[in-house]
Order: C-alpha cells, then sequence, then structure tokens
C-alpha cells in the first residue's frame, strides 16, 4: 500500500523452470534512496528468490544495470519511485529475472580486438591523455548496448561499449598499431551505427559512444576505409555531421 | 591438465593469469563474477611507487614499515617497493591510462602515511581502469575463463592441491577443476562487517576459508582496517582526498575533535569516539568553496548527494568509520605458497607479511601487480616439478553433497540474512575499532552458536538456475568460519597494535610482535604467535 513511506515497484520477473515462464510481480518496500537497497530489501525480507545482480553500491563494477520504466539505469544510481516497472537488460539472455547473461561484454571486446598491440612510446601529454579519459571510464554496465535500437534489428552489431573501447585504443597516442582493431570494425561495426545517440543518453559514466562512432568512421576515412552501406568512397566530412570534440592528432 | 588455475579475477588474478601466460603455461581464470566486476574497480587513490629522484625506495620501505607496526617482512616489503617501478612500466606498456604530469610522465599524489607524493593514478578511477586494462590483455590472449563458478573447496591428498571444486551458479551444480597449482585471488573479508563495509558485496573471504578448510595456515586475520570517512547511512567511501584537501572532522556539538591527517587508525576511532560521546559525526568541506569541490571531489558530492541528500557544498556530511581493507589472509612463503603444496595465494586474500597491522593507502594495488607476477611464476615451477599423488571424487561427492543438502535437508527454520545482519552490527560494535576481552567473548559465543545452527538455516528458493539465494547463504558460511578465526585471534593477542585496539590493553607488547598464525587439526581452530 502506497504511502508517505512506501512505494510499489513491479518487477518483470522470468524464471526458466517455472511455468508460466515470465510474471510481473508487486512489492511494497520502505522508500530507499536507491533502487538496489530495495530490491535488496526484497531479497532479505520479503522474497528470497528475487534475483539480480550487484557488487560495488558506487557505481565502478557495471553489476547491477536494469531498465526501469524502459530506461536504463543503475541500480546502485538510481532513485525509485512510486510503480516504477523494472525489467532486464535487452539484447542479452534473461538466465532469471533480472540477471542477463553478460558474458557479450567479454566476446564483443574479443571480436573488436580492443587491448594494446604494443606501444611506440611510454610518455603522453596531458592533452593527449585526455583524449582517451572518458572513453576509458566505461564500467561494462551494458546499459548502452541495452537501449542500442540497431541490436533489435541485428544482433551482430558490435554496439555501442565495444566502439566505444575501440576508439579509446585507436585515440591513443602511445599506441604502436592499432590496424587489427580498425579491421574488426568495419563490418557490423561503425558504419552499421545510425547516429541516434540512444547510448550516450544512457550511459552512466557520461560517455559519449555515439561520438566515439563518429570520429572511428572518420578516422577510417582518413585510412582509405568505405562505408559498404554506400557503394563508394565516403570521407569524413561526407555527412554524417561533425563530431563535437577536436581531432586528436593521429 | 591445466598447469594453474587461478581463483579470483580481480587485478591479482588477472595480473598472475597474464604473466603465467607469457610464460607459456596452460592458464584458466574462475571467478564468482566477472572479472570487470571485481572489488579492484573500486579503488580510487593510486597505486604506490617510487618514479623520480626526489623520492627514494628506502623512504616508500621505511613508510610501510612504520605502518605495519613491527608485524611485517622487512624482505617482503623490500620486494614489493624494489619492484614497484617496475611494475608501473608493466602496466603502462599494457596500456594503463595513468594521469599525466606536465613532464608527460606519470601523475603521483601524495596518500596518508607517505612521506612523498607516490601513488600513481588515473583520476578517481585508479582501480577500474587497472582492471579494465588487464581484462582487455587477459581477453587478447585468449585466456579461457569460467565466469560465474563459485569456489567451493580445494581437492587436497597428503597435502597437495590437486584441483579445486566450484558450484556453476547458473545450475548449481557443482563441477570439479584439477590442476596443477592453483592460485588463490578470492579478495579480502571486509564484508563480515556487512552494511557496516566500503566494500564490494562479495568480499565474503570465500578463499580464505576453503584454504583454511584445505589445512593451509592463515594469519593476522584479527587486522581489519576502518576506513575513518564512509557515509553514515550506506557506508560508501569517502575518499582521504576530502580531508587531504583541508576537510574539518566535527562532532554531533558542532566542534573538532582530531587531526584530520593523522594516522588512519587514529581518526577512525576518534571518530567513532565522537559519535558514541555525541551522536553524529561529520565531514565539513563547505569553506573548500563550489568551484573547488565541483573540480575536486565531484565524486563526493554526487555520493553524498545521493546516499545521504545533502549537498556538501553547503551543508555537513554525515560519516562514520567502516571496515575497509584486511590485513589477514592465507599465510604465504617467499614464493606466495601456503601450507599446502601447489596451493599459492596473492592479493588481498594472501597475507604476504607487507601491511602487518596496518595498511598504507596505495600499497594493495601495487601488492597485487608486484606478488601476482612472481607467484605465477612460482607457480608454473611448481607445476613442472611436482609429482602430484592420485586424485579421487571424495571431495566433490562431498561438495555435491552438500549443495543438495543445502536445498533439501537444511530445515529453513532460521533465516541466515537476519542472522547475517545481527552479526555485522555486533561484530563493528564489539570487534571493530574498539575490542576488549568481555565483548570478544560475548560475539565469539554468538559466532559458535551461529555456527551450530547453520542446519537450521538453508536456502528459501529451491530451484537450481542463478540462485543468488544459495551463493550468499554460502558466502555467510564462510564469513562465519572466518568470524571465529578473528574472534580467537582478537581475544589472544592481549595488547594493541595498528588496526587491533584493545581497550582492556592499549600499549603494544613486544612479546606480540609476531603474526597470528591458525590452522584447523580435526575441524578443530588451533592459533598461535609464531
Ligand atoms: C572503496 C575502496 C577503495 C580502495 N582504494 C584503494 C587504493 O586507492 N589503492 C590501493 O592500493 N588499494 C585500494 N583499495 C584496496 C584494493 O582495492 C583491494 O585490496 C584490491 O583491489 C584487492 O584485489 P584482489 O585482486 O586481491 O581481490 P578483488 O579485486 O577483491 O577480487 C577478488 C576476486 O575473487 C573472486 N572471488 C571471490 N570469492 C570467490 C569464490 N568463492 N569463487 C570464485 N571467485 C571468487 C571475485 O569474483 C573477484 O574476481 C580500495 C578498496 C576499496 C573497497
Ligand atoms: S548512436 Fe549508434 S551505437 Fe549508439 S545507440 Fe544509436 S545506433 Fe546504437
Ligand atoms: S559506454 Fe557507458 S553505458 Fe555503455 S557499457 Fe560503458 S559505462 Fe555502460
Ligand atoms: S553495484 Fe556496481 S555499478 Fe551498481
Amino acid at each position: 500500500m502506497p504511502s508517505n513511506e512506501t512505494l510499489t515497484l513491479t518487477v518483470q520477473r522470468f524464471h526458466p523452470q517455472r511455468q508460466p515462464n515470465t510474471l510481473s510481480m508487486s512489492y511494497t518496500v520502505p522508500k530507499t534512496k536507491t533502487l538496489l537497497q530495495a530490491l535488496t530489501h526484497i531479497k532479505r525480507t520479503q522474497d528470497p528468490t528475487l534475483t539480480f545482480n550487484a557488487g560495488c553500491n558506487a557505481s565502478v563494477c557495471g553489476s547491477c544495470a536494469v531498465r526501469v520504466n524502459g530506461r536504463e539505469v543503475l541500480a546502485c544510481a538510481y532513485t525509485p519511485q512510486e510503480g516504477d516497472l523494472i525489467e532486464p537488460l535487452r539484447y542479452a539472455t534473461v538466465l532469471k529475472d533480472l540477471v542477463v547473461d553478460a558474458s557479450h561484454t567479454t566476446t564483443l571486446n574479443a571480436r573488436a580486438h580492443n587491448a594494446s598491440h604494443g606501444h611506440k612510446e611510454e610518455m603522453q601529454s596531458i592533452d593527449a591523455a585526455h583524449a582517451i579519459t572518458r572513453q576509458s571510464d566505461c564500467i561494462l554496465c551494458s546499459a548502452c548496448y541495452s537501449a542500442c535500437p540497431v541490436l533489435a534489428v541485428n544482433s551482430d552489431f558490435l554496439g555501442p561499449f565495444a566502439l566505444t573501447r575501440s576508439w579509446r585504443y585507436i585515440a591513443d597516442s602511445r599506441e604502436a598499431d592499432t590496424s587489427s582493431i580498425m579491421q574488426s570494425i568495419q563490418t557490423n561495426g561503425i558504419w552499421d551505427c545510425t547516429l541516434c545517440g540512444e547510448c550516450t543518453t544512457v550511459c552512466p559514466q557520461h560517455i559519449d559512444p555515439k561520438n566515439d562512432i563518429m570520429m572511428l568512421q572518420g578516422k577510417a576515412g582518413i585510412l582509405g576505409y568505405t562505408n559498404p552501406k554506400f557503394g563508394g568512397g565516403m570521407s569524413f566530412d561526407g555527412g554524417f555531421g561533425t563530431p563535437d570534440f577536436g581531432v586528436p592528432s593521429f | 591438465m591445466l598447469d594453474i588455475l587461478i581463483v579470483g579475477a580481480g587485478g591479482a588474478g588477472l595480473t598472475a593469469a597474464l604473466e603465467a601466460h607469457r610464460a607459456g603455461a596452460k592458464v584458466a581464470i574462475l571467478s564468482k563474477s566477472y572479472p570487470t566486476r571485481s572489488q579492484t574497480a573500486m579503488a580510487q587513490g593510486g597505486i604506490n611507487a617510487v618514479l623520480t629522484p626526489s623520492d627514494s625506495i628506502e623512504h616508500h620501505i621505511a613508510d610501510t614499515l612504520q605502518s605495519a607496526h613491527d608485524l611485517a617482512s622487512i624482505e617482503a616489503i623490500t620486494q614489493l617497493c624494489q619492484g614497484a617501478p617496475k611494475a608501473i612500466n608493466w602496466l603502462g606498456s599494457l596500456g594503463m591510462p595513468f594521469s599525466r604530469d606536465t613532464q608527460e610522465g606519470v601523475a603521483q599524489r601524495r596518500l596518508g602515511g607517505a612521506s612523498a607524493p607516490r601513488a600513481c593514478y588515473a583520476q578517481d578511477y585508479t582501480g577500474l581502469k587497472l582492471i579494465h586494462t588487464l581484462y582487455d590483455q587477459v581477453i587478447e590472449a585468449g585466456i579461457p575463463l569460467y565466469h560465474e563458478h563459485f569456489l567451493l573447496n580445494c581437492i587436497v591428498e597428503e597435502n597437495h592441491i590437486l584441483g579445486i571444486t566450484a558450484l556453476d551458479i547458473r545450475t548449481s551444480t557443482v563441477k570439479a577443476i584439477a590442476a596443477k597449482s592453483v592460485i588463490l585471488a578470492t579478495g579480502g573479508y571486509s564484508k563480515l562487517y556487512g552494511d557496516f563495509s566500503t566494500n564490494a558485496q562479495g568480499a565474503t573471504g570465500d578463499g580464505i576459508a576453503a584454504a583454511l578448510r584445505a589445512g593451509a595456515r592463515i594469519s593476522d586475520i584479527e587486522f581489519v582496517q576502518f576506513h575513518p570517512t564512509a557515509l553514515a547511512s550506506s557506508s560508501i567511501l569517502i575518499s582521504e582526498s576530502a580531508r587531504g584537501a583541508g576537510g574539518l572532522l566535527i562532532d554531533g556539538e558542532g566542534k573538532r575533535f582530531v587531526d584530520e591527517l593523522a594516522p588512519r587508525d587514529v581518526v577512525a576511532r576518534a571518530i567513532y569516539e565522537a559519535i558514541e560521546r555525541t551522536g553524529r559525526a561529520y565531514l565539513d568541506i563547505r569553506h573548500l568553496g563550489e568551484a573547488y569541490i565541483e573540480e575536486h571531489l565531484p565524486q563526493e558530492r554526487k555520493l553524498a548527494q545521493l546516499y545521504e541528500g545533502v549537498d556538501c557544498v553547503h551543508a555537513l556530511i554525515p560519516i562514520k568509520p567502516a571496515a575497509h581493507y584486511t590485513m589477514g589472509g592465507i599465510e604465504v612463503d617467499a614464493q606466495g605458497m601456503s601450507a599446502v603444496r601447489g596451493l599459492f595465494a596473492v592479493g588481498e586474500c594472501a597475507n604476504a607479511h607487507i601491511h602487518g597491522a596496518n595498511r598504507l593507502g596505495g600499497n594493495s594495488l601495487l601488492e597485487l601487480v608486484v606478488f601476482g607476477r612472481d607467484t605465477a611464476r612460482h607457480a608454473l615451477t611448481f607445476a613442472q616439478k611436482s609429482t602430484p599423488p592420485n586424485a579421487n571424487d571424495t571431495q566433490f561427492q562431498k561438495d555435491s553433497a552438500f549443495i543438495h543438502a543445502c536445498f533439501h535437508r537444511f530445515t529453513n527454520q532460521i533465516d541466515f540474512y537476519e542472522k547475517q545482519t545481527f552479526l555485522s552490527k555486533i561484530a563493528y560494535r564489539n570487534a571493530g575499532l574498539f575490542r576488549n576481552e568481555m565483548h570478544l567473548k560475548g560475539v565469539l559465543g554468538v559466532v559458535r552458536q551461529i555456527q551450530k545452527e547453520l542446519p537450521f538455516m538453508g536456502v528459501k528458493d529451491k530451484l537450481s538456475t542463478y540462485n543468488t539465494n544459495l551463493v550468499e547463504f554460502l558466502e555467510f558460511g564462510n564469513i562465519i568460519e572466518l568470524a571465529e578465526v578473528l574472534l580467537v585471534g582478537a581475544i589472544n593477542r592481549i595488547e594493541s597494535r595498528g588496526a587491533h585496539y584493545r581497550s582492556d590493553y592499549p600499549q603494544s607488547h613486544p612479546h606480540f610482535a609476531h603474526p597470528t598464525i591458525s590452522w584447523k587439526e580435526q575441524g578443530v581452530l588451533c592459533n598461535a604467535f609464531e
């Protein structure tokens, strides 16, 4: 019963071993600062079967992303409101309730070869370090991936967090050779993004994958890659708009 | 068969895996979550290393020794501090995005207890960027990973490691995984203090408890570092930099009560006392001004707003001390090996006698990297040379039966979540910052009672798919096992030293300038100072 001290939350539940396997359940909980506190309260005092993931409580481990009323949030950073509907992230297999199979965070980064492949130098200026600061704030929460409309039609799309990480390495002034990364993001990668900006809107770390993808497209153009969708050559300033950050020196 | 199985995928586990892979070992990593969800991601302050001529390795050694209060090994500390510059270079070579100074080198700042700006950092995200950098390399190297597998026990024959048993969390099935050597890198046990801890949820000492059950020796479990400034209602960490920048500590009557920059344990106890005396304690950074706070402490402002509903530009931040780092762990030799042959340990779950009675900020991330790499090499050497005894499936059968019992035999008349909450409260109040014999014995009595009651607990969620109710019950079992060790250690150590403060014995005594060693014989806990 909603009152000044409590609120009612509805959780979209899933259990492969039950019939029916999906079910909406409502819980009345004391008002809490974070959704994670509310979920923990439910599990500890009302329903120990309610299943969700959490780790740090402090927005750095990326465990707790869910959708609230259709929008991706970190449960540990979102203050719940009366009537909220809590659902699991999209485009990943739901294992149980709010828990999804998060192994795509590993496989997509593997596909893009997102790692350092050796350095040409160890020193780096403050400005050059700034160029990759935001991108390396990613906590792999997968909120952006769940928000990306392209995944609804193309499940092979690399998606925003992997591409942001590609840019994090390609834009790193110390890197000696990022060609394998650039090569691996051409198919189902940078050219498949519609630049809708949904990923940017939901990222709890204020990362801008859309802009990073534009930067990658620009860099790809310089390196002679072309957008297969346009058949012919496509240069950086060919119509995708100009990125809002300055182009770093490559 | 695997040469090395690494259990735990925080900074220590991933470093060891990369080095083992480089050295040609057949290696795999197992963790109860995903690597980037490890607690290492939470570290903000930095990682210590002497990089410039204005600082010296001797000073790094001296600072570390002093903080350890005669409970550390000078050889181990020397190895750590000498290995530090190389560790930073190695991280740099993997692409670690350190913050930079004007000379294009790695930026460094001063943390509490350090005689120079020695902590290399990446904004307030040092641990986050560290773990992601390492994990990107692990992925690229193609090292096999077992995600969401919970270590149950070590498989040991004739005091020789043969592998481990683990619960596949997705299906609740028990698996046995064979390996010639095993490295435990499972982190600390600060969550013994439940909501009175800054730690991530999984910091339940699983690896230490498993090692103890396997016949290894564990040590100094009573030494727990409390961070002075956690948020009062959530125990979320407010970094030391707030005090470093001039933040003041104020009691419930609006008065200052301690030198804000005194050592962590001193400040933490003073805050605890101020709360006892006046009901509250606060961190005051209002005088720093909005511009400064936005530029240098934005994270602190955000957290105080979310969790306490206060804007620290205009209001006081309510705080309390909270369990932050556990110095105790699996007793290891200079090679990182425990008393069980082939069972190694590294990181917060190990006691390599670096931190002694009190850890210095920035030294634990360093330990992960320096000893992570060394331990991997020693584990590989062991794997190549050893001739293991024959394996059998006794442990696997035992653990399968146990999981079955958790579902079907344990009676569920007592709610373990309630017991856990109760334990964390009395541990915080009686076996936390201030301890005395009577209170410690009281908590020990409760812990032993809870141990007896475990069969009357169990899981309420009876289905096998992704059962976190079961995982949390197993974690609680480990916490209860270690709580006994912590209490017995704290009762027997009739002195005060670093983080262990006995109000009935407020002085240090040379007789106790030795580690507390604990082990089990036929399931019975034994304890000695060595
Ligand atoms: C808020 C905070 C800030 C900190 N800041 C700093 C700092 O600035 N500098 C510094 O040096 N130190 C800092 N520390 C301490 C430091 O972060 C930790 O000591 C260190 O990260 C521990 O690393 P680890 O690899 O040993 O373990 P963890 O990072 O804790 O990883 C443990 C791993 O083991 C796995 N695991 C645990 N149990 C099991 C099981 N049963 N089965 C399978 N896998 C299991 C986990 O999933 C995880 O992968 C901080 C700590 C906290 C909490
Ligand atoms: S901008 Fe691109 S990556 Fe981001 S949500 Fe839209 S389509 Fe997906
Ligand atoms: S880019 Fe942002 S939303 Fe996407 S995974 Fe990283 S932190 Fe999460
Ligand atoms: S619990 Fe770690 S990000 Fe929310």
